[in-house]
């Protein structure tokens, strides 16, 4: 059941107050009710407390007035007169004076409705036992609370149908379950822009279809699961495995993305059944991707690490009590710090509460700034841009305190005139973005405007319009919109930046010069939580500069140590790169997979080099493999944590499960500077919150303008008669990211790869190609993309082998495009 | 074909005797197109006045005023404005526009030409059940031959007004005789009614401004042009003005087409048509097609119109009478009625969807005269939610045909019940009744 807040409910720091004259008085089973105007007659009802039954309506919908559930009678529509006929309440806006009489006072609309559930039930297969929606059931519900006892179909034939359908290799419909209110379609069409599935037939035999070589392929598939009405919809990964009421439900984060989606997580006896969007106007409404939904096998594979393991005399990992695996941790770190000192490798996917553990630890136990988040290609010029535009940029301070830049939020990208999009895919990077840029651009607010190589799916679902650019040239282009822009228009930069010298720069520069308003959009759930707990090497955390002497002391007193480390550190690929040199005698490593970072051979190698080795992470990796000591995390699902959204928006969870034996990070990193004589001073996650609440964000001066480096000028063109293509590439939703391990159906979702050409390279290379890199070579097939920018090519980053970064070359890099098999 | 009896008023079926009268000279012989001159002399809001003063009802049942929709167009918006004739004529029992584009289809045409001017309308689409190729065809030609003639195309007759007309086939569903359903149609959508507001002639085609009419309605606009307002409202009822055209089928003599006032009776119009078959009675009739309410020998001298008919609990309609003597089973006329509206509902609401599957399995089942009183009650309470429940008039249509037989043939029902089956031999109402060979 979908009973919705006002349109206002969002809260007042975005709905802002309603205007009294926008109010419009009706009179609801007698109760009069003030309501803003253009409220659906359904809505107006909820405040006086009845809820009218109902199945086609959702509020995030547009009114269809399909199902007829939800009739009400009218005996003044505001102007004196009555409807002769029950009414819709779910496409009826009020009016004022209008008199409305639900089911709970008319005896006609008691009746229209009983009647329409009757109807509703008589080819409705009574298998609720077995249907997965049996108990949470809206039609259930309804046809108890608004229908009748007994059934006056008996002796009558219903139609059936074969039992279910693909509709997608995910997505299952049972039609004979189905009462085509057509949630599932609208959705498609409103909400995604996927609109694979449609009716089909007429009448009785109308149902919810796909063209036979189209199936429902979309990013948001899973949604319309969700909110359908009935057992219509069902998923490969929870069909029949559960019973709504054997679940319990707990709120969480989405860990997937950096948009920091709202999302319910359904266990049975510790184990997740299913996840499901929770609804956060604020954030992600109603809807989450499938990536969000599907992808959480991962940590219930069998590789999943259980017990602490060291690395013996004989050279192999044998399992170690906690005690033992933190007192061999602590000694090796202890004798690597001395041995030149010790890197820390944090990931991308931590709790804002974990990496200020590490950032603690690194510090203070460590005496080190070399610790970096930054697990992919990163630049010294995006750890400045970081420093200066997004560390502290958190929602609920008080940014004209602070002084740093107002945090941009989800809100702000729906009331933006247009919104820019550079390094940055939204539908394939941070799915809420794009449904909302998407709800944005169809109500008509909103240009998009993308800096991109080509128009790809998702823009072209968001009638962008492009700013075609070979990757390398963005600085340029960026120069070239500042006339577009002003204080009504947002910029979004993505990570991707990072790998193009200059980007950052110019994007921050173009935000100055037009007044547009800024923000830094990762990829990773724990990325800019990272960056607010101090996981970078130029950054303490709140956003204070370890530059700045004074933010050292404040962190220092805070911390009751004498003094910080002055210098700022190395970044992760200095880090690596010290390893391979011999100049750091060991690492840290939490949750890193070699095959992102921006040299997986050299962080190979560093691996291997490093003297010591402590591995934090969930499951067996090459990395975990390699280490010296090896310490099982906790899941998301089984600690309570943050994590910081794009829009630097705290959102904090609590554990789904109870699972003792499963630590989060920062109690494993307790330990060990426990056992190395320097106390982080808390063990629990509370006690983390408690501090950094304590420490809060940096209201000194941030880094100075001429500390602001600038790695590199920016290339002066890519047309500069070198060999070969410019290699553009992104990760797609779903492809083959290890935390999507684990559920196959979820990966048959996913886009085929292909390599993306222009037309001239398809005419002399044909429909297969071979792209060879400096990192080795990779044939797909090759798909023309009508306006792929000339010079460039263009593949999924991670949906073949170990990756583009391991088996081709650097993003921005030329690459050798020659047709047929290598 | 109409007689030159003084009770009929033979404007849009004139012609229809003459030699190849659907070809562009013979409606020019007849005067055919010099309305539109007439029509262009005039301002555009004097000939939506002209319409408006005439008294001209939608003729496609519903009786709307054609000149006070016109008159709903709003034109200080931007946008195009459309006008679509409405040729989906699917209503069963319904045979008024297909003879009429059959045998005077310039008259449509010349039609669509004035009605297009005065609602400002460049572009025209008349949307014809796709069914019916041949009358497509022959609309076709007839467009063609004026678009040769430089009735159509730009600067009509030097008057600086330009149009375009588009003739579409439906694709084959009663539905898109529903105007928002017809609107989707054409839009290249599946056929489903939409939700209003808007209406359409705020946001209907491409959410463009747009004109909704019956042909019958467009083909009577060059005849109040040429005659007059006066001339038109000269004929008919004091609300029903104007003239008709009455389709006659079944069980009468001379079942076809009669052209009269509005406010005949079928008393007079079954004098006309030679009477009910031989040796039978008049049992029962619909006054507008299968959605309207049946009535019976009783209402014989109800003025066809659209308030008496109202008045005696059915509709007007389209003006199809059909006509059923005293051989057939009134109970099975209603099952194949409502197999109809079963095959045709388009699905889109929840009361007419499931509704008409229920209603088909509880009237076979009493046709075989299973089942016991219980459910007549049972099928007055399924129509009561139906009728007024769903979408759009689809639904309620469905339910007349159940709800009026119930009323007037109650026992007939109970006769099937107590008979234990259909106490009518159905060849007795067939056209080769009496003339069967023995086995």
């Amino acid at each position: 059941m979908t009973v919705s807040t006002p349109s206002t409910g969002s809260g007042t720091d975005e709905g802002g107050v309603e205007k009294a004259t926008d109010l419009v008085n009706v009179t609801i089973d007698g109760i009069q009710v003030a309501v803003p105007k253009d409220t659906l007659v359904i809505r107006a009802a909820e405040q006086v407390g009845v809820q009218i039954p109902r199945f086609c309506d959702h509020p995030l919908l547009a009114p269809v007035g399909a199902c007829r559930q939800c009739l009400v009678d009218v005996p003044d529509a505001g102007n004196g007169r009555g409807f002769p006929k029950p009414q819709a309440s779910c496409t009826l806006p009020v009016a004022e004076g209008m008199v409305v009489n639900t089911q709970v006072t008319s005896r006609v609309a008691d009746k229209a409705q009983q009647g329409v559930m009757e109807f509703l039930l008589i080819n409705h297969p009574l298998d609720c036992p077995v249907c997965d929606k049996g108990g949470e059931c809206p039609l259930q519900n309804q046809a108890m609370s608004n229908g009748r006892g007994d059934s006056r179909f008996a002796g009558n034939v219903k139609r059936t149908f074969p039992k279910p359908i693909n509709l997608s290799p995910i997505v299952l419909l049972d039609r004979e379950r189905c009462i085509v209110c057509q949630r599932c379609t609208r959705f498609a069409d409103e909400i995604a822009g996927d609109p694979f599935i449609a009716l089909v037939e007429r009448g009785a035999e109308q149902q919810i279809g796909i063209a036979e070589d189209a199936p429902f392929l979309s990013y948001f598939s899973g949604n319309v699961i969700q909110i359908c009405p009935v057992g219509a919809l069902t998923s490969e990964t929870y069909r029949f495995r559960s019973r709504p009421f054997d679940l319990v439900s707990s709120p969480g984060v989405a860990e997937h993305d950096a948009c920091g989606s709202a999302i319910r997580v359904d266990h049975r006896r510790g184990k997740v059944m299913r996840r499901l969007a929770a609804d956060d106007p604020a954030v992600n409404e109603e809807w989450i991707t499938d990536k969000d939904r599907f992808a959480f096998a991962y940590a219930q594979g069998d590789d999943r690490i259980t017990y602490p393991r060291v690395r013996g005399d004989d050279g192999a990992l044998r399992p170690a009590s906690w005690p033992e695996a933190f007192a061999v941790a602590a000694r090796g770190l202890t004798a690597a710090k001395t041995a030149g000192g010790v890197g820390v490798l944090t990931g991308g996917r931590l709790t804002a509460e974990d990496a200020y553990a590490y950032s603690k630890l690194a510090r203070v136990g460590l005496g080190t700034n070399d610790i970096d988040f930054r697990a992919r290609p990163l630049s010294a010029e995006e750890a400045a841009f970081l420093a200066a535009n997004v560390a502290g940029t958190v929602i609920g301070t008080d940014s004209a305190t602070t002084g740093r830049l107002a945090p941009v939020s989800y809100a702000d990208l729906e009331s933006a005139t247009k919104v820019v999009l550079v390094g940055l895919e939204p539908e394939d990077e941070a799915g809420a973005i794009w449904l909302r840029l998407r709800k944005s651009v169809r109500a008509g607010g909103t240009e998009v405007i993308a800096v991109a190589p080509y128009t790809s799916r998702g823009l072209r679902k968001l009638d962008a319009r492009l700013v075609p650019t070979v990757p390398g040239d963005e600085p340029a282009v960026l120069a070239g919109l500042a006339a577009d822009l002003d204080g009504t228009t947002v910029v979004l930069a993505g990570e991707r930046l990072a790998t193009v010298p200059g980007a950052l720069t110019a994007v921050a520069d173009l935000a100055a010069s037009s007044g547009a308003r800024l923000a830094w959009v990762p990829r990773r759930a724990g990325d800019r939580g990272a960056v607010e707990a101090g996981c970078l090497p130029n950054l303490l955390p709140g956003g204070r500069p370890v530059a700045d002497p004074g933010a050292r002391v404040d962190v220092a007193t805070a911390w009751g140590v004498d003094a910080l480390p002055e210098a700022e550190g190395r970044d992760a690929d200095a880090i690596v790169a010290a390893l391979v040199a011999g100049e750091l005698g060991g690492l840290l490593v939490g949750g890193v997979d070699p095959a992102d970072t921006s040299d997986p051979a050299a962080t190979r190698a560093a691996i291997e080099a490093a003297g010591f080795v402590v591995a934090l992470d969930l499951r067996e990796t090459e990395v975990t493999r390699a280490a010296d000591v090896v310490l099982p995390v906790a899941p998301v699902t089984d600690k309570a944590g943050t994590f910081v959204n794009w829009e630097g928006r705290v959102r904090p969870f609590e554990a789904a499960l109870s699972n003792p034996s499963s630590l989060p990070d920062l109690r494993i990193l307790a330990g060990i500077a426990e056992e190395m004589g320097t106390p982080l001073g808390f063990r629990t996650v509370p006690e983390v919150r408690a501090e950094m609440a304590q420490l809060g964000p940096w209201d000194g001066a941030g880094p100075s303008e001429a500390s602001r480096l600038v790695a590199g000028a920016p290339r002066t063109s890519t047309s500069d008669g070198s060999d070969g293509l410019v290699l553009a590439t992104w990760k797609q939703s779903i492809d083959n990211g290890r935390m999507q391990d684990g559920d196959k159906y979820l990966r048959a979702t996913a886009r085929v790869p292909v390599a993306l050409v222009t037309q001239d390279v398809y005419a002399s290379c044909g429909p297969t190609v071979t792209i060879t890199g400096d990192r080795g070579s990779v044939t797909l097939p090759a798909v023309v993309a009508g306006d792929l920018v000339a010079g460039v090519v263009w593949v999924p980053a991670n949906s073949f082998g170990a990756g583009v970064l391991s088996d081709l070359a650097s993003p921005g890099s030329r690459v050798r495009v020659e047709g047929g098999q290598a | 074909m109409t007689t030159q009896d003084s009770v009929l008023t033979p404007v849009l079926t004139d012609m229809w005797d003459v030699e190849r009268s659907w070809t562009l000279p013979a409606y020019e012989a007849k005067g055919g197109y010099q309305a539109l001159d007439k029509a262009f002399a005039m301002s555009q809001d004097e000939v939506i006045n002209a319409v408006k003063d005439s008294g001209l009802r939608g003729r496609g049942g519903a009786g709307f005023p054609t000149g006070m929709k016109w008159s709903f167009i709003p034109q200080d918006n931007p946008k195009p404005k459309y006008l679509v004739v409405n040729a989906d004529e699917s209503e069963p029992g319904t045979c008024k526009d297909i003879p009429l584009m059959m045998a005077n289809p310039h008259v449509l045409v010349e039609g669509v030409i004035i009605s297009s001017y005065a609602i400002r309308a460049n572009k025209a689409f008349i949307y014809i059940r796709g069914e019916v190729l041949h009358v497509i065809r022959r609309v076709q030609a007839a467009v063609a031959e004026a678009y040769a003639a430089g009735h159509l195309g730009k600067d009509i007759h030097g008057s600086g007004f330009d149009l375009d007309v588009v003739v579409h086939a439906g694709a084959g569903a009663y539905i898109c005789g529903e105007e928002t359903a017809l609107l989707e149609g054409l839009e290249g959508r599946r056929g489903q009614p939409r939700l209003r507001p808007p209406f359409p002639a705020v946001a209907g085609l491409y959410a463009s401004p747009t004109v909704i009419n019956n042909v019958e309605s467009i083909a009577s606009v060059p005849s109040i042009v040429a005659n007059g307002a006066k001339w038109f409202a000269s004929m008919g009822t004091e609300k029903s003005k104007g003239y008709g055209i009455f389709s006659l089928s079944g069980h009468v003599q001379k079942p076809g087409q009669y052209e009269a006032p509005l406010g005949i009776t079928l008393r007079e119009l079954l004098d006309l048509a030679g009477g009910i078959r031989e040796g039978h009675d008049l049992k029962f009739w619909t006054p507008g097609g299968s959605s309207t309410p049946l009535l019976t020998a009783e209402h014989l001298d109800v003025p066809l119109d659209f308030e008496a008919v109202g008045a005696a609990g059915s509709m007007l309609g389209t003006r199809a009478l059909q006509i059923f003597d005293d051989t057939v089973c009134v109970v099975r006329a209603v099952l194949r009625w409502t197999e109809f509206y079963k095959h045709e509902s388009c699905g889109k609401c929840t009361p007419c969807r499931e509704g008409t599957w229920w209603l088909v399995q509880t009237l076979a089942r009493l046709e075989k005269g299973h089942g016991s009183e219980a459910d007549l009650d049972l099928l007055l309470d399924q129509c009561d939610n139906i009728l007024g429940r769903s979408f759009c008039a689809l639904g309620d249509g469905a339910t007349s045909p159940i709800s009026s037989s119930i009323k007037f043939f109650r026992d007939e029902y109970l006769a099937h019940l107590t008979q234990g089956g259909c106490p009518f031999d159905p060849a007795r109402s067939t056209a080769w009744a009496g003339q069967e060979v023995p086995a």
